[in-house]
């Protein structure tokens, strides 16, 4: 158990969540509120049969756990279950209102890490499960301006349970702040086309997460013009099977943006 | 003092013939050997030493001819003291040998040096989860130094990532250039996925995973995928220059509570396109050079089959996309052999009722617009 020896010098935190989210490796964690655990209709389905120590691991997490006189071997099964539900609760809270607030603050900070992909300038990443039940997948991290998923570059954060954030939590983020979709495209403000020296990648410390997107508009059905590709290039050449390749997906997206934009003018039709 | 300095000399050389084999060590493999220089191979002497080779270097590199002397490890002549700071010969070295190195990794033998650093994931593996740590490639995106760092190219999304680690922020894709990559996956062609990707059969053969810790797909030294599909039948693409590689075809799809989310959502999928490929290679000429559909008329509309779906529904019905979706489960699956590894309280027990109550995470009609469609039904 690392997080026990490394955990010391956080030995006094004030309560068991805060000594969680302080201990490495568990960035990517919202803090729940206590309330909300409290509450045992938010729990609902999770008992003994789901998790063991259930019981005990729950008074863990609530700081309200008589550990007098356990044996080392019990305590390190609560530990590791109280983890667990906490995990399990957190799945749940990070897609009601305040746990979106709470993770969308931790987007802006960039605290799930940036896209590793160029053309995504350094885009903020939120993490997502490919599967709802534990012990299934590892946590992966999804980027709202290329729209695919990452593996997170460190170990530590690699073998978190994607069923801690499950499978709904980004989209549900962005269909609560559709005004927090990013441009699909570079964003003004998002410097450093051809970045030498510009320190890339380095986290600098500015939060530029991307100025939202289409800020006003509602559509977002041309969004994917603003996207930018990379094209090959051998002696200055296109490379011609990509070039066949990228012709077809770029009709693939004129299609989607004819298709959406009829669907708009079917919607709200234009001289109302 | 002198006699002091004196005195200190055998301890210096001493200390030189200690380490002997260092001694062999020519300026090449010192230099490709520092923090972050992993992604360059080491550039023949004999290449170097043609002058056809350098053909208008000369003009770009200061200091050119003492540069060019460290490089090759030649004994300085006399006149050093014309240099005002070794460093600046060491950096016009450094850029030296990027820009050779630029040239000669599209030579047969420089061709060879790098496909076995890419064979042994010297260059690491593509971060996109669907590429199935797919090794990358180095390339550069300008050919004159100075303009931009170097970046990796995966040759199954097609696409280009930042370095994973700040070590290599400082290094020039000049010193890889615009034409390596591709001309590297059109000698081994064999390594690039084929740009279409037959989406019923040969995916269900499972992939082993990449290593015992299974899980991460960043790991520098995983199983080649271009031997990812053992017993799977393969395709060939017809067209011999292309990629002769099984395409990992997998694309991300959205959902919330299961269901995927619909592209008629104001959140919904724009960028599927990105990563899509035809199931067969004859659709890739479905596409005319002004880039629209041959044949059909309409501007793809066809495409899709959710067009006529009931409007106003942010969920696609999962039934509705099954065939689409036929090779992603069965990919999901495959995936199923890279378990978690965690320490688990209770692992036999998995039957956990995944999602929360409803009561307390139904959305308020998004502000801003879409309101009506979150809400019908
Ligand atoms: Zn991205
Ligand atoms: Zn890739």
């Amino acid at each position: 158990m690392e997080e026990l020896s490394s955990g010391s010098e956080s030995d006094y935190a004030a309560t068991w969540v805060s000594w969680f989210l302080s201990t490495k490796g568990n960035e990517y964690f919202a803090e729940v509120d206590e309330d909300y655990i409290l509450d045992r209709f938010n729990l609902t389905g999770l008992n003994g049969e789901v998790v063991q120590e259930y019981s005990r691991a729950l008074d863990l997490i609530t700081d309200s756990l008589d550990d007098e006189g356990l044996d080392e071997d019990v305590r390190e099964a609560i530990e590791s279950s109280a983890r667990f539900l906490y995990g399990l609760i957190h799945a749940r809270y990070i897609i009601t209102m305040r746990g979106l607030a709470k993770m969308l603050e931790k987007f802006r900070k960039a605290d799930f890490g940036r896209c590793p992909r160029v053309y995504c300038y350094q885009q903020a990443l939120l993490p997502v499960g490919l599967s709802d039940i534990p012990y299934h997948k590892a946590v992966k991290l999804y980027c709202p301006r290329c729209e695919d998923i990452y593996s997170p570059k460190s170990n530590r954060h690699g073998s978190i349970d994607g069923a801690y954030f499950g499978t709904t939590f980004p989209h549900m983020l962005f269909m609560v702040y559709p005004q927090m979709i990013p441009s699909k495209g570079q964003s003004a403000g998002e410097g450093g086309r051809l970045g030498m020296g510009m320190g890339m990648g380095s986290g600098s410390g500015n939060l530029n997460y991307g100025p939202p997107a289409d800020v006003g508009s509602a559509s977002t059905a041309t969004a994917a013009m603003k996207a930018e590709k990379y094209e090959p290039r051998m002696y200055g050449f296109r490379v011609h099977e990509e070039a066949r390749l990228s012709r077809w997906r770029l009709a693939k997206r004129d299609g989607q943006i004819a298709r959406l934009e009829a669907l708009e003018r079917e919607t709200n039709p234009p001289n109302l | 003092m002198d006699a002091a300095q004196d005195f200190d000399e055998p301890f210096d050389s001493s200390s030189q013939a200690s380490s002997t084999q260092t001694s062999t060590i020519t300026w090449i493999n010192w230099f490709t050997s520092l923090p972050g220089h992993d992604y360059f191979c080491e550039v023949l002497e004999d290449f170097i030493e043609d002058d056809f080779n350098l053909t208008g270097l000369q003009s770009m590199v200061p200091f050119w001819k003492e540069a060019l002397e460290m490089v090759l490890d030649v004994e300085a002549e006399d006149d050093t003291a014309k240099i005002p700071d070794v460093t600046i010969v060491e950096n016009s070295a450094e850029l030296l040998y990027g820009l050779v190195h630029q040239r000669f990794i599209l030579t047969k033998p420089g061709l060879a040096a790098m496909l076995e650093k890419y064979e042994q994931g010297h260059f690491g593996a593509c971060p996109r989860v669907f590429c199935h740590a797919t090794h990358v490639l180095p390339c550069g995106r300008a050919d004159m130094p100075g303009v931009d760092t170097v970046k990796l190219y995966c040759p199954n999304c097609g696409d280009i990532y930042s370095p994973p680690s700040s070590k290599y922020t400082g290094i020039d894709g000049a010193f890889f250039g615009t034409t390596f990559s591709p001309l590297f996956f059109q000698t081994y062609s064999e390594l690039l996925s084929a740009p279409f990707c037959p989406q019923t059969s040969t995916v269900s053969t499972p992939i082993p995973p990449a290593s015992a810790s299974g899980l991460d797909s960043r790991d520098p030294s995983p199983v080649p995928s271009m031997s990812a599909r053992p017993g799977g039948e393969t395709y060939t693409n017809p067209d011999p220059h292309g990629g002769q590689k099984s395409a990992l075809g997998k694309v991300y799809a959205p959902r919330i509570y299961g269901f995927r989310v619909s592209e008629r959502a104001r959140s919904g999928p724009r960028m599927r396109w990105l990563r899509e490929r035809p199931a067969a290679w004859e659709e890739l000429d479905s596409v005319d050079h002004r880039g629209r559909w041959v044949g059909a008329g309409g501007v793809g509309v066809k495409e899709e089959e959710d067009v006529k779906g009931e409007k106003g529904r942010l969920f696609d019905d999962d039934d509705e996309v099954k065939e689409e979706d036929g090779a992603e489960e069965e990919e999901e699956e495959e995936e199923e052999g890279a378990k978690m590894e965690v320490a688990e309280p209770v692992k036999e027990e998995r039957r956990i009722p995944s999602m929360p109550p409803m009561k307390v995470t139904k959305p308020k009609g998004s502000p801003g617009g879409r309101g009506k469609a979150g809400g019908s039904r």
